[in-house]
């Protein structure tokens, strides 16, 4: 077989039909299925000019939904980056019993539907459920109410932080840990100055997509909120129900703020994914022979 | 500082690491564990480092100078020790990482700034490393890497020496350069050393002991010169260098080998049993005519002339592989050619029989 400098180029010996055909199925699958519509929020928004974009912000219940939205976020996305550390260097560096079922269980809120997700804690702090009577009687209200939109973020994302660094961890292993405690450093030590630079990258990966999806998360905030203009609504749900009143300005010009959010987190991810490579590659070179 | 370990056992789920170990290595000695992996050196030596703890038993202990310390935790052990990836703090630069055992002190005993600089600046150049304080780990070579990791473990002036494969993922020239400065560092900082590796001409060349490991059990501890020359089992005599093995019967308390006797005579063993016949490439001689009744006919198969030595292939009439080792002067004088007839002739064999390993 003939083999032309332009193969070579590319690596590939597929005819020009076949590599066009699959460049531009993707290409425009992309542009059709992601950019066309992230286009269309940033034009719908605008249509009525930035007075009118502006004005959507300055609605009452818009700010609280924003600011709903960074509470319930301000809140999640912390326990779950203590709980994530913890949860992944217990995997890593210790063996315990029930080890397989903790990495299963961790995978959970990616594995159900967020609306069940919901669900559950309705079925468990709601009026009806295990505990309704006793929080009603105490006068604490959950579902319905502010904490039950943030149990149900905690929930939906507690999954990133550690999903991230456990491989991390496990490929790292626990050998610098060792010397830092041979060398007299206590735990604490051993965890801030040894274990924390060396996954501090991992770490900010998983809080960029926790955070991400602690804000867009509708289903299973959707079933625990009262779904009360200017209550307990989060940004993706004041957007639905600006929709579902045909305000679509003010709709797309909320959209516009998780649209951005969605924009920097890609940006921040593929940053992040380039020093995280350079991480994992730095720790394998270590790891094997070098010359002299 | 002496360490003694007794009765020591552990165990990883179904797998014996250590099976009732009892050691005592004296105050000031080099001392390597020597065995091939899996045989439970790497084990032995962290549960002395305190990273392991052994398996419950009343009878078990490890002493350092004759205090139990097995509740004591790793770092207040005061042991250096130094891993085969060396695990030097990466995103640390040399200096930092030499500091980092003084830094994390109490601030009670920590010292001050210009005496850890003293301190890590004297490190440096007993490393021979001095003005690569500012680099980063990766960008040392792998032995410089090694010494960085020596230093930051003798900065927290141990009492004891920790080595496990120190020098396994380096090239075979800069290990020798360093297990030569690692045995001279030894004797200037007077301390007790104990290095694990699977490598015998490390362990036979460095050592003041060996501790030949096998299967989580200790095979024979002696001088190096003892456990090569005197070996106490089959393991050991194998383990250390090349030998040629015979399998043989016993005939009349002698071992016989193609009805040709070899080895001294062992008059309390029962005649047909099996006995293996152990001899080193050196200790065998070729001769162009039979020379007495041990010589067995050989043909030579291949010469390899590469090395201070000329190495012999040989296969016997019984179509066993043999190896000899002779001097370049020898092989002139032979003037051996590939498919030669000679005769070969164990000066020295040294005979167990497998049965009766008392």
């Amino acid at each position: 077989m003939s083999v032309n400098a332009k193969d070579l180029q590319t690596g590939s010996n597929d005819p020009l039909w076949v590599r066009t055909t699959v460049i531009t199925i993707s290409v425009a699958f992309v542009a059709l299925m992601l950019v066309l519509p992230l286009g269309v929020i940033f034009f719908e928004a605008f249509r009525k000019g930035l007075t009118a974009y502006l004005k959507a912000f300055q609605d009452r219940n818009a700010v609280r939904a924003i600011t709903m939205t960074c509470l319930a976020a301000g809140i999640a996305v912390p326990l779950n980056l203590v709980f994530g550390i913890a949860a992944s260097w217990a995997i890593a560096k210790f063996n315990f019993r029930g080890k397989g079922l903790l990495i299963a269980l961790i995978d959970l809120p990616f594995a159900i539907s967020p609306v069940i997700s919901g669900l559950i804690y309705i079925l468990v702090f709601g009026m009806q459920g295990w505990f309704g009577k006793w929080l009603e009687a105490h006068g604490i209200q959950i579902i319905f109410a502010v904490p039950g939109i943030i149990l149900a973020t905690i929930f939906v994302t507690f999954p990133f932080v550690a999903r991230e660094l456990i491989p991390l961890m496990q490929e790292q292993g626990s050998e610098e840990e060792w010397a830092a405690i041979s060398l007299g450093a206590n735990g604490w030590q051993t965890f801030w100055r040894v274990t924390l630079p060396n996954i501090k990258w991992g770490v900010l990966y998983g809080v960029l997509l926790c955070n991400a999806r602690a804000m867009g998360e509708f289903g299973a905030v959707s079933v625990v909120s009262s779904n009360i203009r200017g209550g307990t609504n989060t940004l993706p749900l004041h957007i639905d129900a600006l929709y579902n009143d045909y305000n679509s300005v003010a709709a797309f010009a909320m959209a516009s703020i998780l649209a951005l959010l969605g924009v920097v987190t890609l940006v921040g991810k593929s940053l992040l994914e380039r020093k995280l490579e350079q991480e994992s590659i730095s720790s394998l070179e270590s790891k094997t022979t070098e010359v002299s | 500082m002496s360490i003694e370990i007794k009765n020591i056992s552990k165990s990883f789920g179904s797998f014996t690491a250590l099976k009732d170990i009892s050691l005592k290595i004296e105050n000031g000695e080099l001392i390597s564990l020597l065995g091939p992996s899996g045989s439970g050196k790497t084990t032995l030596l962290r549960v002395i480092a305190g990273m392991e703890s052994p398996d419950p038993n009343p009878d078990s202990q490890v002493l350092f100078f004759g205090e139990d310390v097995a509740r004591k935790p790793v770092g207040d052990r005061k042991v250096g020790f130094v891993f085969q990836h060396y695990a030097l703090f990466k995103h640390m630069s040399v200096f930092e990482n030499i500091a980092f055992g003084l830094r994390v002190r109490p601030r009670s005993q920590r010292p001050a700034e210009s005496a850890i600089r003293d301190k890590v600046h004297s490190l440096l150049n007993l490393i021979q490393l001095e003005g690569f304080g500012n680099r980063f780990p990766k960008q040392l070579s792998g032995g410089q890497r090694q010494r960085v990791a020596l230093a930051r473990a003798l900065a927290i002036e141990p009492q004891v020496l920790l080595l496990d494969e120190p020098f396994g993922a380096l090239d075979a020239k800069v290990r020798k350069g360093l297990r030569d400065w690692l045995r001279s560092l030894h004797d200037e900082l007077n301390t007790t050393t104990i290095l694990v590796t699977h490598d015998q001409e490390e362990a036979l060349e460095v050592s003041d002991r060996v501790v030949v490991m096998n299967q989580a059990r200790i095979e024979q501890v002696g001088a190096p010169d003892d456990v090569f020359h005197q070996p106490a089992s089959e393991f050991v005599i194998d383990f250390l260098g090349n030998v040629n093995v015979f399998h043989g019967r016993v005939n009349q308390g002698q071992p016989v080998l193609e009805n040709i006797q070899v080895g001294g005579s062992r008059e309390s063993i029962p005649d047909g049993e099996k006995a293996n016949v152990y001899v080193r490439p050196n200790d065998i001689s070729i001769d162009r005519t039979p020379t007495g009744k041990s010589s067995m006919a050989a043909t030579v198969t291949r010469i390899n002339r590469a090395g201070v030595h000329a190495k012999i292939s040989l296969e016997l009439s019984s179509k066993e592989e043999i190896r000899v080792d002779v001097s370049m002067e020898q092989l002139q004088e032979l003037h051996l050619q590939l498919g030669d007839s000679v005769f070969v002739h164990p000066n020295k064999a040294r005979v167990f029989v497998p049965d009766f390993t008392i």
